[in-house]
């Protein structure tokens, strides 16, 4: 690192340092680069995080294992419902415990939705640093009506707390399937329709997107580069098909890979993945069963409260479940899912007790987001922002 | 609720007992033919296979694991530090690997004792471990050898201590008074004896 300093500090210099962050509009999030410039290409860059950190790890072991909840929609925030999803999952697999169909397909159908909106954020703020203004607004358009979606099931829009270990919190609103069906085949096909014909063929967004933060398949997979920023890479991974869950393996869909491994192939995968899980959704309405939308065992989920209220049996496991939480045995497990960014994975270690001894996550963006100095080595400072924007880096997942 | 009833009742034990009857996944048993000794046992819990090697063994168990033709870990997928606070060795690392060519995954541990809280580093291997082990360094304090830039990284330059360790306090706070260059002022959050020596 001396050399740059020595560099740095000669009065004739040619070069210059420009710091970005961790309060600036197209970092979306706060983290903070310094590069250090010679005329327009950057020599050499350095990435500072930890900015959102909120011991999220630390207040875990301070939680009974519900009290995590909440928690993990304050990760990767702009598709909360998947965070949810990894976590019970993994305390699940800890449990033993196989959810209802019903509440399995749930979760696809919330967790599919909640991939659509985190790429049109995406896909929308990196159009929008691009300088093309009015994809924000034909991208976030829909969001707001998923949003609408998952109020109607939770009464939250961002932070929704909706999955429960053991299943879910309640079932679906009356007339919730009909309302979704309206969501994905109007509002969203047509969302995708207007960004495909405002992007896919666009010459600007090609001549700024196309080898632009190019990141070939070796390095990506040599950083643990996961999910769509992988597959534009040509990394053939999607934890969905190769370690299936809650049912992903009876659904027909495909996944997208692009060779490019630039800002363009990435926007690419992004699109294709949306109606990819557009697919997806319409087969878990199609064949959505019936039944609970929780496990019918008193030591991980609480009775109906119309049983609390009338019968003495259901009163006390639910005294019970509340006093002593659910107790898993001891020992550790590794729990994944797809999430917006790729795999999320919890690391659990179950000490016995009402508490998880200790929670580790594995966040995909904090994966992708350590190639960075890589990538920006050479480049140009005006594509530092396009190249960042098309990773999707979520600062509340990356710091936690 | 006593011990035996959560055992009847939870699936997951009865899993645990299913998997070590099977014959020993092919990564456990190469490690053991390659490594001998420094695989110290292997065990198959909840579905996840996972190996304890030998705190010097580490990069070559890792480099067997990437580069041996039945296996091809290309991934490290996490690392990751656990605190076991009264327990000797006191720390553990955790290391996760995945193939991408078979789809199969597997955790490494590694004890690591207090008073010598370091292991090498396996940056060498794979690029990712660069922030997975600074991680570990700034919220668990584990040092590892060969690193090239082992800073703090979620945590800052003036922060004392090692948030994760389980005895700190969870209510402690630490001021940062300025900000800090990341050229110039990098060492600020590193090891006092130079833990990127080795």
């Amino acid at each position: 690192m001396t050399s740059t300093l020595e560099i740095l500090n000669q009065p004739q210099s040619p070069r210059m340092v420009v710091n970005i962050g961790p309060q600036h509009p197209a970092t979306h999030g706060t983290f903070r680069i310094e590069c250090v410039l010679e005329g327009e290409r950057i020599v050499e860059s350095r990435t500072e995080i930890g900015y959102l950190h909120r011991c999220f790890e630390k207040m875990s072991e301070t939680h009974d294992y519900w009290g995590v909840i909440p928690y993990t929609d304050r990760l990767n925030y702009c598709s909360s419902m998947i965070n949810g999803v990894g976590y019970c999952l993994t305390v699940e697999k800890l449990l033993g415990c196989t959810i209802p169909p019903r509440a399995q397909a749930i979760r696809v159908i919330l967790s599919e939705l909640s991939r659509i909106m985190d790429h049109l954020v995406c896909i929308g703020t990196n159009l929008v640093d691009l300088g093309a203004i009015t994809n924000f607004w034909y991208a976030f358009r829909p969001r707001e009506v998923i949003y609408d979606l998952l109020e109607a099931c939770c009464g939250s829009r961002l932070t929704v707390s909706y999955v429960r270990i053991g299943g879910l919190q309640d079932d679906l609103p009356p007339g919730w399937v009909e309302r979704c069906r309206k969501v994905i085949r109007k509002d969203v096909a047509r969302a995708l329709l207007d960004l495909e014909k405002l992007n896919t063929r666009n010459p600007i967004f090609k001549l700024r997107g196309q080898g632009v933060g190019v990141m070939a398949r070796e390095r990506a997979i040599a950083w643990g580069w996961t999910g769509p920023c992988a597959r534009a890479s040509g990394v053939d991974y999607d934890v969905r098909r190769d370690h299936p869950y809650h049912g992903y393996e009876q659904y027909e869909w495909q996944i997208p890979v692009e060779h490019g491994g630039d800002v363009f192939a990435r926007y690419l995968v992004r699109m294709e993945e949306m109606r990819q899980s557009v697919r997806i959704i319409e087969q878990a309405l199609d064949q959505l069963p019936d039944g609970p939308v929780i496990v019918d065992d008193r030591r991980i989920a609480l009775p109906p409260k119309q049983e609390v209220y009338t019968n003495i049996e259901a009163l006390m496991a639910h005294f019970k479940l509340i006093m002593h939480g659910i107790l898993p045995p001891p020992g550790e497990v590794y729990g994944l899912v797809e999430g917006g960014n790729g795999e999320l994975g919890f690391y659990i270690v179950s000490d016995g007790t009402r508490k998880p001894y200790r929670v580790k996550v594995r966040p995909p963006c904090f994966a992708v987001f350590q190639a960075f100095d890589e990538m920006l080595r050479g480049m140009l400072l005006a594509d530092v922002v396009a190249t960042l924007g098309s990773l999707n880096i979520i600062a509340g997942e990356l710091d936690r | 609720m006593s011990d035996s009833e959560v055992k009847s009742g939870l699936e997951a034990a009865g899993e645990a007992d299913e998997a070590a009857a099977l014959p020993e996944p092919v990564t456990a048993r190469l490690l053991k033919a390659e490594l001998g000794t420094a695989v110290i046992g292997t065990s198959m819990a909840f579905g996840d296979l996972a190996i304890q090697i030998r705190r010097e063994a580490l990069v070559s168990a890792a480099r067997q694991c990437r580069d041996h033709p039945e296996l091809q870990y290309d991934y490290l997928m996490d690392v990751g530090a656990v605190d076991h606070l009264g327990r000797t060795p006191r720390f553990e690392m955790v290391y996760n690997l995945y193939s991408l060519r078979f789809r199969h995954r597997v955790r490494l541990h590694v004890q690591i004792p207090e008073e010598d809280p370091t292991v090498d580093s396996l940056i060498d291997l794979w690029s990712a471990a660069d922030w997975f082990e600074r991680e570990a360094w700034d919220l668990m304090g584990i040092r590892f050898r060969g690193h090239p830039r082992l800073v703090r990284i979620l945590t800052h330059a003036e922060f004392v201590g090692h948030a994760l360790r389980k005895d700190y306090h969870p209510a402690e706070r630490h001021r940062l008074s300025r900000t800090y260059d990341l050229f110039t002022e990098d060492q600020a959050g590193a090891p006092p004896d130079g833990a990127s020596s080795g």
